[in-house]
């Protein structure tokens, strides 16, 4: 057990970091490369590292499985509220116009929030997934 | 073209090999190729995607599944004659196609000239977003995007009912109940 020492110290630097980088890709979104979609998946890709180095049961108790699985409905409704709610502003759907006073920002608002939506889904749905495989046969 | 050579030769491989870690392992490379590949035609946004989804969690998730089976592959059962035909007859008819693309990075190719021309020239002025990828995904095609959620959510739902049947027997609550068997799952 002590032979992975390298491994954990490792994981545990690297951790952070990825994390950082996940929150960059999504909120840097608007400038460069990314978004939610790419920021979710890192995100589940650093829980599934602590996972396969630090064993299935501290990564349940860092995210909780119940939690994963409340993730991957709240994004689409994140995504899908913000289109209903340009309709009850007497707007179509997912027109993002709306949602402030000054239409422009009510765009890059509204895509701000529809990528929020879209991590919550992405990264829920990937940890739910790899849960799903990692722990079954267990009661 | 080095490239792509390189994902040609680790497809020989992944058809020839039988010890399924093996391939898992050069699908991921596969993946890695790819993502360069994307890197090479600009396409940051699906680099990006590709070496995330297809090198790092599929190959994770393909690993766990290969944790629940055979790690070598089964004799085939069937001759592998009318499979083989239908790709190839299936290779020709794409190859084929591709004669009928315009050039790539063509300036009067449809791509172009129609819509995609309209949005580099308004996108900024109506999102202040200055990638514009981001701005027509989740703005201009927010009702595609919205859909790919649901696709996520779909395949999300769909494992988890697949791989957690019999979660919670022999407890009081019900068997496949998503959120419901979850609190169990941790006990």
């Amino acid at each position: 057990m002590r032979l992975d020492v390298i491994l954990r110290i490792a994981a545990k630097l690297m951790i952070p970091f990825i994390m950082l980088f996940a929150i960059y890709v999504q909120f840097h979104g608007h400038y460069s490369p990314g978004g939610g979609f790419q920021a979710g998946v890192i995100i589940a890709a650093a829980v599934i590292l602590y996972a396969i180095v630090f064993g299935i049961s501290a990564a349940l108790r860092v995210m909780p499985r119940a939690a994963v699985e409340f993730m991957v409905p709240l994004g689409v409704g994140i995504y899908a509220g913000t289109g209903i709610v340009s309709m009850l502003l007497g707007r179509p759907f997912l027109d993002y116009d709306p949602l402030l006073a000054d239409p422009v920002a009510g765009q890059y608002w509204g895509v701000f929030i529809v990528e929020v939506g879209v991590l919550v889904t992405v990264a829920g749905a990937m940890l739910a997934i790899f849960y799903a495989f990692a722990l079954r046969g267990r009661p | 073209m080095v490239l792509l050579t390189l994902i040609a030769a680790i497809t020989v491989g992944i058809i020839r090999l039988k010890n399924l870690f093996a391939v898992v392992v050069l699908f991921s490379a596969y993946s890695f190729l790819m993502a360069s590949v994307m890197l090479v035609l600009d396409a940051v946004d699906v680099a990006l995607t590709e070496a995330a989804v297809g090198a790092g969690i599929s190959t994770v998730l393909l690993l766990g599944a290969l944790y629940l089976t055979k790690s070598e592959e089964a004799p085939a059962r069937f001759s592998s004659l009318v499979p083989l035909l239908v790709a190839g007859g299936t290779a020709v008819i794409l190859v084929w196609g591709t004669w009928g693309l315009p050039d790539f990075g063509s300036a009067t190719s449809p791509v172009n000239t129609g819509v995609g021309s309209e949005y580099i020239a308004r996108s900024y002025e109506e999102t202040h977003i200055p990638n514009v990828v981001t701005a027509v995904l989740a703005s201009y095609r927010g009702f595609d995007t919205l859909g790919e959620v649901t696709v996520v959510f779909t395949a999300a739902i769909g494992v988890m009912m697949l791989l957690n049947r019999g979660r919670g027997k022999g407890e009081t609550q019900g068997e496949a109940d998503g959120v419901g068997g979850g609190e169990n799952g941790e006990g």
